[in-house]
């Protein structure tokens, strides 16, 4: 009993570090309409920045944050306004084969300067402390942490959509990047924004990451994959309900690891198949 | 001194032609009415000038400065704006929301959220609602509530009765009168010509993409009006 007990609170834990993967591929998405195939590879390149800066300065990985996110941040903006903007319009095609060629891109990039090597960032005994929840019932505060984590960065996101100036103009390019523009609004600067807010989440993401398990070079689709079934499971627009894809996610691959290690990743796919078979739009889809 | 004037004015859809040399001037505080039949050129001219059009530079003139190819964006901060046809609100925002990104401009002036919400009180009450669950006429008002929130020296009307019933039209249109009040020049692009002879100051009449009929909507005679619309004696 205890057992099945942890293996859903461990899964569980695990929803965090998805629903950090999925909140800036969906913000991108839901503002400009843009799926961004190299995600997982921003992801990816967020923790291998982190590795250079421990690697020149030995500083505590979690420290990097502070350094990363801003640097992600100014990144997916400059990629946006450079690049982006230019392939958006009434064709979906291009911003695809764009983003699948960033991803070709980062991926190479990261092997040239990093080998293909399995890499972790060295954040010393903090992934190991543990809290006792019950007889048996081990909770690592790491995990938990990432939890809490991913749901301050979803609150406060909806905060900033939902009480500033700014979310507003956010909102309304997502509705109309066309009109937005007669309001005196810069839809190409909204949409950097757009971008800049998904790779700060995704820098974020990648460090905390590559704090918990390993990563390489090539690990970006596989992210990218969860973060998708994450999305698609709570339901597109809805942030909160991202939160929960990712931790029904993490749930259903903690099951299929119990059954047989093999079977985790392949459990999460069939959890997401059965979900999108019965609720094509989500769990909880966006109202209006 | 013209509010705003166009000089031989060309606009284009990629390679089709949809404006051919539109001489129109309009002075602060005037009403002109633009008509025509569908296809005409209409909303064609205002998205050129908006700037959701290319257009050459000296063929559109605003305060005597040429904007003609400005990006849409800075010209609302100039003053121009733009009640779209359709109303075009932005669906997943409130009312009072809607009204405010309209002030993105940062442009002050008469207009307020409060004095909008006295021009059209029917809009307090729904300040919270979604835009798009109002009425027809009620999300007109919205439109061009939030065209006002941009103290516009140039208000820019795309066929605000579309679709409403004639008593709700009368209600929009009786704001127009506090609009041009505060020195704002309007364009209002109409279908019902008996609307434009009420509220415009002077009519231009497009056809083909051609000024075809101009002058002053008094003493204008709809045998003139219906002559020029179509094109031929009717």
């Amino acid at each position: 009993m205890i057992g099945a007990l942890d293996i859903v609170v461990q899964g569980l834990l695990v929803g965090g570090f998805y629903a950090l993967f999925a909140t800036g591929l969906s913000l991108i998405f839901g503002v400009m309409r843009l799926v961004n195939l190299a995600h997982g590879d921003v992801i990816v390149l967020g923790a291998f920045a982190a590795l250079f800066l421990v690697q020149q300065t030995g500083v505590q990985p979690l420290l990097c944050v502070v350094l990363v996110v801003p640097l992600m941040a100014g990144l997916g903006y400059l990629l946006q306004r450079a690049i982006l903007n230019r392939t958006l319009g009434a064709n979906i095609l291009p911003p695809l084969l764009v983003t699948f060629g960033l991803s070709i891109v980062i991926q190479n990039g990261l092997l040239l300067g990093f080998s293909a090597d399995s890499q972790k960032l060295p954040m010393g005994h903090l992934t190991i402390v543990s809290v006792s929840l019950l007889p048996g019932l081990n909770v690592g505060l790491y995990p938990l942490g990432v939890l809490i984590l991913a749901a301050l960065v979803i609150g406060g996101l909806q905060m900033f959509l939902y009480r500033t100036a700014l979310g507003t103009a956010l909102r309304g390019t997502s509705d109309d990047p066309v009109t937005i523009r007669l309001m005196g609004i810069d839809n190409r600067h909204i949409f950097g924004i757009a971008t800049a807010l998904s790779f700060a989440v995704a820098g974020l993401a990648g460090v905390l990451m590559g704090g918990y398990g390993n990563f390489s070079p090539a690990a970006g689709p596989q992210n990218l994959l969860f973060g998708f079934e994450a999305i698609i499971i709570g339901g597109l627009g809805n942030l909160w309900g991202t939160l929960l894809g990712g931790m029904i996610l993490g749930v259903a691959q903690a099951i299929g690891a119990d059954i047989d290690p093999g079977y985790q990743v392949l459990a999460g796919h069939i959890a997401f198949l059965a979900i999108l078979l019965a609720a094509p739009r989500g769990l909880f889809p966006r109202m209006a | 001194m013209s509010l705003l004037e166009t000089k031989k004015l060309d606009a284009f859809y990629g390679d089709f032609q949809a404006l051919f040399g539109i001489d129109m001037h309009i002075a602060r505080a005037e009403v002109i009415g633009l008509i025509g039949a569908n296809g005409a050129g209409k909303t064609t001219l205002l998205r050129a000038l908006t700037g959701l059009l290319p257009a050459v530079s000296h063929s559109i003139l605003f305060g005597g400065q040429p904007i003609g190819g400005s990006r849409a964006e800075a010209l609302v901060k100039r003053g121009i704006a733009m009640v779209p046809e359709g109303r075009k609100l932005f669906a997943s925002l409130s009312v009072e929301e809607n009204l405010k990104l309209g002030a993105a401009t940062g442009r002050h002036g008469v207009w307020t959220l409060d004095r909008v919400y006295g021009l059209f009180p029917v809009l307090a009450e729904k300040r919270t609602a979604y835009a798009t669950t109002l009425s027809g006429g009620q999300q007109q008002m919205v439109a061009i509530g939030r065209a006002l929130m941009s103290n516009p020296t140039l208000l820019l009307c795309d066929e605000i009765s579309l679709g409403l019933a004639p008593v709700v039209v009368a209600d929009v249109y009786r704001a127009l009168p506090a609009i041009r009040a505060a020195g704002t020049g309007i364009i209002v692009v109409e279908q019902d010509i008996g609307q434009v002879l009420r509220v415009a100051d002077r009519l231009y009449c497009l056809r083909e993409g051609r000024v075809v009929l101009q002058g002053p909507a008094q003493g204008m005679n709809r045998q003139e009006i219906a002559a020029a619309y179509f094109g031929a004696a009717a």
